[in-house]
């Protein structure tokens, strides 16, 4: 009885023919009797809609619950500068948007054409766009249940007695959907699902004469609101849900879990196992050769600081607080400082303005050797002068609490910069680092930096760390936490190699430094294949033989054995288990080395 | 900070008090029990503490306390952390074990040297040899000492090892030290405590059944935490003993964590504390919140600032704008007028407070036991609700006191013989006439109750009249009258008591339940700013980091960053920009992409000024830029480096965050 609308688009026909196709048998084979009892149905249909208010209704104020509780939490979130307790949490932890591959260039240059104007990025302005998304499995799941929804519900129109059950069914696979997508958008969507719940569908309209009930002046707002839903959709499937035709006591519930389904779908397709598509180009094909830490330092030394002057007023803020922190140090809390920016000197403002005359250590946690062990050596060690070793961490834990039990006047501040970082984040040293803390007359102060750092802690090590915790935002760079990070696009300067490659050889017979050249020549020629995959062990061998270095294979295996000691090469085998021989460093620091090598020679 | 720190004491010896006390009955029961145990079995007992482990530290504390005092010297408490193996498990049961004899008769050198000899060989055998010792010396001590440990503790005093995380231990090292300890078990008695936190389950879980049948294991409950919990509140918040209160939002925020993040009484404490130090370091006037007395010498050492502080409080304020205009002068000018009222204002105050704590208990009294518990059924929501505004205005109040209009009368009454209870223990001096009162309407009651009797013979007697008569119809409709009259005549009289019963309490509310904020110089006493508690209790360096990128303007007050609407200008710093751009990819970035989107939009944001003479400079410039950035994300783990694909790089989030 309820055709296709005209509004259903091409598009949207095609992905769901046979749901349609389906609706239009059943609907005619069971449209007489429909048509027979068409008072009765209308009833009961009014019957299930205001049913399926109540439901709604239900929801609404469990959602209303939850918001409270938010509420009760994000208590006085007005303060003046409304560092982000006013956001909501579906704001932070939103889906992002269907990718396409240009997006970011897109972006980018919208940024670009509008200087020092915010741009608001248009995704719903582009709906062909997003309908050449390649559909991913989620997508498949989604029409599926979709498939199954309809199915139940023809099921239900068919036989008027399994009415109820068949809708307890439907409400059990939303409430399934729901429940997975709660958390995610409790917080934003309360009103706006109030909203499309309370609107009624355009087809209850469309087939007002079936049902009295409905009045001509609701017609037009409602039309209205169901537009703007309509609109507010990003991805064509969900329209293509919303606008198959379907019976009306389900649109409602239809226009509700599209919203969840657009989650759904969105997360999918964020973490779909399918191939992500980026372009292929890489940074060798830029003209640009890649900076080392020492230019990158210097280039960075010349670019200007941005809002050097907010950033200063920032830090002054922080700064005020200071001698709080030593009232709140000394009354047995320990300090954590979160938000961006690097603190680093934040601390080290704090200890050279406060803690100059007190006995403190500062721990680099950001330094990549840094481990437990070294701090509660240097606890042990420098404060309190203690010569000899400890069989394990523990005993040297015991060994400092110990000690600061029983001489109540030791007072130590301990300062960590980077407390989440690689070497410290594991669950041995926090727990180490926590019981220490927990010593009334060990004050420490940490910062943090990580995202997920507050993950480290489980219950009993917060309240061991016993944390008051302070925003410190400070936006400056992390020069010093990033200069050890080994990152990727920072070439890897490469001069401890090469002075490490020229003492081991030096140290070395003639003959040998050759078979290493020879070996380091051959490298280079083919630096530019990147299959390469090493010398092999035959070739070398008789290569070598022709420079008359070596006389037999054992004596080349000798001199290799020597090389593989000193970690100058590598061995590997291939495919075909013939011993490829490789030198494990880069070609700019190979070719470095061949150079000083022909000075020298 | 001398109060503060004296409030803190205060503060932990009544938690511990509390604690000793909830944990003396369990003492009770060991005692009991492990008489009776003689078979091969170890006595075991298995206490469910709940999921605040936080707390348990304190429990088991106190409980080791009791069990010393009462039971046994010889305690090991062990933590799954010091105990990987059995090794190191029969270690540290022996340190301890040897430490806390020596702790008792501490004049005996040789246990030095048993202890070291011990040390290189732990044993259960040398745990023994020990046991035996220690048991036969203290035997043959003399006799003055031997009579006061034999009055303390028994002959053989039991060693109790108390396992303080059960769930957190290996099954390996439990089980192999039961089986090990059970075979020893008559030379040693050895009596087992494990702390569970989640289910007596997993002790099955944990143990086989072959291991587990070595063990006699009783179940233990602990107190909820609740109970802990509204016990502190009652101890703390609804005494005047301390003239610290907190206001409505900060109680709200502190029970709302509680309930819902860890359930820690700990970490609630942990917040009061906080309030203290936050109320006395934010508020100058803090000064004057302390103890009556101590109160009235310091106003009169107040100086002129702290007087102009005092005139500058909104709720004095509020005072002044009430009295005369003379009375306003001199309270605005002159310091000694402005003393004078403030010592009265604080008088008030605390009469105040005295009052309120009382009616809350009693009203409490009354609403607890109504049916769905309009107003509550703990005393912390009555208080929060009576501090958030005039509770009597609230729909709640109405249909509580609607609710008590229906109370049957044996409730009724022992509802006011409580309250007289409570009225009679407090300390406030108008509550002579409130007793009275009460007192008044439950002698009103039981005349009531005789009267009842009384009529009930009267009727009964009335009744045999009745059967004298044979008349269906006279005997229908007398019985009727009957009925009808009876109902209305007793019911009303009842009905009429209990509406007074009620109305006064609700004149009683209305008299001293007033919401602390309409109390003149409540600033004093009272903390309220719950956004400090919240930001440094409870924070979100998720949500500070996200807002941070994705809106710098909330940080730095530069208007070129002013935007709306979820976008970013390009003039913004450059991470910011880097964090954008990465928000539009998928699970893997080409960094070659990012550099370039990264550098389009910097240069647009440079302006004309970046020409083409300087681009190779400035292109270097930008890359170092981009380069930093892009590091300082993977720093703070929005990224890390990939080996799917060369020059890429993973998304470590799949959110806007």
């Amino acid at each position: 009885m309820s055709q296709p609308e005209g509004k259903g688009s091409g598009a949207l026909e095609v992905k769901f023919v046979p749901d349609e196709e389906v609706l239009k048998h059943i609907t005619d084979d069971t449209g007489i009797k429909v048509r027979k009892d068409k008072t009765q149905l209308t009833v009961s249909v009014k019957r299930f809609v205001k049913k399926l208010e109540n439901i709604s209704d239900d929801e609404a104020q469990e959602i209303l619950e939850e918001k409270n509780y938010v509420a009760a939490l994000g208590i006085c979130a007005q303060d003046p500068v409304g560092n982000g307790s006013s956001i909501s949490g579906g704001e932070v932890y939103s889906f992002q948007t269907p990718k396409r591959s240009s997006k970011m260039a897109e972006l980018a240059s919208e940024l670009a054409q509008t200087p020092g104007q915010s741009v608001a990025p248009d995704h719903s302005e582009c709906p062909e766009k997003t309908a050449e998304t390649p559909q991913s499995n989620s997508n498949f799941l989604w029409a599926e249940i979709a498939w199954k929804c309809n199915l139940i519900l023809l099921f239900a129109w068919q036989r008027a007695v399994l009415r109820r059950y068949m809708f307890l069914l439907l409400m059990h696979v939303f409430s399934l959907l729901l429940q997975s997508k709660n958390k995610e958008f409790v917080s934003t969507t309360p009103y706006r699902l109030r909203k499309r719940l309370a609107a009624p569908d355009p087809y209850l309209e469309s087939e007002s004469e079936y049902s009295a009930s409905c009045s001509e002046e609701e017609d037009e707002e409602d039309q209205k609101e169901v537009s703007t839903v309509l609109s507010g959709r990003k991805t064509p499937a969900k329209t293509n849900a919303a606008s198959t035709p379907l019976p009306r006591n389900t649109l409602a519930k239809k226009v509700k879990e599209d919203k969840m389904s657009n989650l759904v779908e969105e997360y999918f397709e964020a973490h779909s196992s399918s191939k992500v598509l980026t372009s292929d180009r890489t940074l060798q094909k830029l003209r640009k050769r890649r900076l080392n830490q020492q230019t990158l330092h210097d280039l960075l030394k010349k670019a200007p600081l941005a809002y050097a002057a907010e950033i200063k007023e920032l830090n002054q803020q922080h700064e005020s607080l200071f001698s709080k922190w030593m009232l709140q140090l000394h009354l047995g809390f320990n300090i954590v400082l979160y938000g961006l920016g690097s603190k680093h000197d934040l601390l080290e403002k704090f200890r050279t303005s406060v803690l100059k005359d007190s006995v403190h250590l500062v721990v680099n946690g950001y330094f990549p050797s840094i481990t437990v062990r070294s701090i509660l050596n240097s606890i042990t060690e420098e404060v309190l002068n203690h010569i000899g070793t400890f069989r394990s961490p523990l005993d040297q834990l015991e060994f400092i609490i110990k000690r600061f039990k029983e001489d109540s006047s030791l007072q130590l501040y301990v300062l960590i910069h980077n407390l989440d970082s690689q070497m410290l984040r594991g669950e041995r040293s926090q727990r180490i680092l926590a019981q220490l803390s927990s010593l009334p007359s060990i004050y420490l102060i940490a910062s943090i930096d990580h995202i997920n750092a507050p993950l480290m802690w489980d219950q009993a090590k917060l309240s061991l760390y016993n944390w008051l915790w302070y925003e410190t935002t400070t936006f400056s760079p992390y020069v010093e936490e990033t200069s050890y990070e080994n990152s990727f696009l920072v070439q890897q300067s490469g001069s401890l190699a090469l002075s490490s490659l020229t003492h081991v050889l030096r140290s070395l017979t003639l003959n040998a430094r050759g078979i290493f050249r020879l070996l380091a020549q051959y490298q280079l020629e083919n630096k530019d294949n990147p299959s390469y995959p090493g010398l092999s062990f035959q070739d070398f061998y008789q290569q070598c033989r022709e420079a008359f270095l070596v006389n037999s294979d054992l004596t080349l295996r000798a001199q290799l054995t020597e090389f593989r000691d000193h970690k100058l090469i590598r061995t590997k085998r291939g495919a075909d288990g013939v011993e490829y021989l490789l030198i494990p460093v880069d070609d700019s620091t190979l070719t470095d080395f061949l150079e000083k090598e022909d000075e020298d020679v | 900070q001398q109060i503060q720190e004296d409030l803190n004491k205060q503060l932990f010896d009544n938690l511990v008090s509390f604690l000793r006390q909830s944990h003396s009955e369990f003492q009770e029961k060991t005692t009991e029990w492990t008489c009776r145990m003689k078979s091969r079995e170890i006595p075991t007992a298995a206490l469910v503490l709940g999921v605040n482990v936080t707390d348990h530290d304190l429990t088991f504390r106190s409980l080791s306390e009791v069990i010393q005092n009462n039971i046994t010297p010889y305690i090991a408490l062990l933590e799954a952390k010091d105990c990987p193996g059995i090794k190191n498990l029969m270690q540290k049961l022996m340190g301890q074990l040897m430490n806390c004899y020596i702790d008792v008769d501490s004049l005996e050198d040789e246990d030095y040297v048993q202890v070291s000899e011990n040390r290189i060989r732990c044993s259960m055998t040398s745990l023994i040899n020990w046991y035996e010792n220690v048991t036969k010396k203290t035997g043959s001590e003399t006799p003055s000492k031997k009579r006061t440990s034999s009055s303390r503790h028994w002959q053989s005093p039991p060693v109790v090892v108390i396992f303080k995380d059960m769930e957190s231990f290996t099954t390996k090292v439990l089980q192999d030290f039961i089986v090990i300890s059970s075979q020893h078990i008559r030379e040693l008695p050895l009596v087992l405590i494990f702390g569970i936190a989640t289910s007596p389950m997993i002790i099955h879980n944990l143990l086989p059944h072959s291991v587990s049948s070595l063990l006699c294991i009783e179940l233990f409950q602990s107190l909820s935490c609740k109970e802990h919990l509204s016990t502190i509140i009652d101890k703390l918040l609804l005494t005047t003993q301390f003239p610290f209160k907190l206001g409505e939002k900060v109680l709200q925020v502190l029970i709302n964590i509680f309930l819902y993040h860890d359930f820690s009484v700990q970490n609630f404490i942990k917040g009061f504390q906080l309030c203290i130090v936050e109320h006395f370091y934010s508020q100058p006037l803090s000064v004057l919140c302390c103890q009556l007395v101590d109160a009235k010498k310091r106003v009169n050492y107040l100086s002129h600032d702290q007087c102009e502080n005092i005139r500058r409080l909104p709720s004095f304020r509020r005072y002044v704008e009430g009295q005369v205009s003379e009375k306003q002068i001199a309270l605005l000018t002159a310091d000694s007028c402005l003393k004078e009222v403030t010592l009265k204002l604080l008088e008030d105050l605390h009469v105040y407070h005295e009052n309120y704590v009382s009616v809350l208990r009693c009203l409490h009294v009354f609403t607890s036991s109504l049916p769905k518990y309009p107003l509550g059924k703990q005393i912390r929501e009555l208080h929060c609700a009576c501090l958030e505004n005039q509770v009597w205005e609230t729909e709640e109040y109405e249909s509580s006191l609607q609710l008590a209009r229906m109370l049957n009368k044996s409730d009724l009454v022992t509802m006011l013989q409580q309250c007289v209870e409570i009225f009679v223990s407090s300390s406030g001096k108008e509550f002579d006439k409130t007793v009275e009162k009460l007192k008044d309407f439950l002698t009103q009651f039981q005349k009531l109750e005789a009267e009842a009797f009384q009529e009930r013979d009267v009727s009964v007697s009335s009744q045999k009249e009745l059967q004298k008569k044979t008349d269906l119809y006279h005997l229908q409709k007398t019985l009727l009258e009957l009925k009808e009259s009876r109902r209305s005549k007793k019911l009303t009289k009842f009905e009429m008591l209990r509406f007074e019963v009620v109305d006064y309490i609700d004149s009683l509310v209305r008299n001293y339940l007033v919401p602390a904020d309409h109390k003149t110089l409540h600033e004093i006493v009272y903390f309220n700013t719950a956004s400090v508690l919240r930001e440094h209790l409870n924070a979100a360096p998720r949500i500070a980091l996200h807002t941070a990128l994705n809106n710098p303007y909330c940080y730095l007050k530069n208007q070129a960053l002013k935007s709306d609407g979820g976008s970013i200008s390009n003039k913004a710093p450059d991470i910011c920009i880097v964090y954008k751009l990465h928000l539009e990819c998928g699970r893997l970035i080409n960094l070659v992409d990012w550099l370039e989107a990264f550098s389009t939009v910097v240069m647009a944001a440079e302006g004309p000024n970046a020409d083409a003479a300087s681009s190779d400079q400035v292109d270097d410039i930008i890359h170092a830029r981009f380069i930093r950035a892009v590091s300082e994300l993977e720093l703070l783990g929005f990224i890390k480096p990939s080996k799917q694909k060369t020059d890429h790089v993973a998304r470590l989030t799949w959110g806007g965050c």
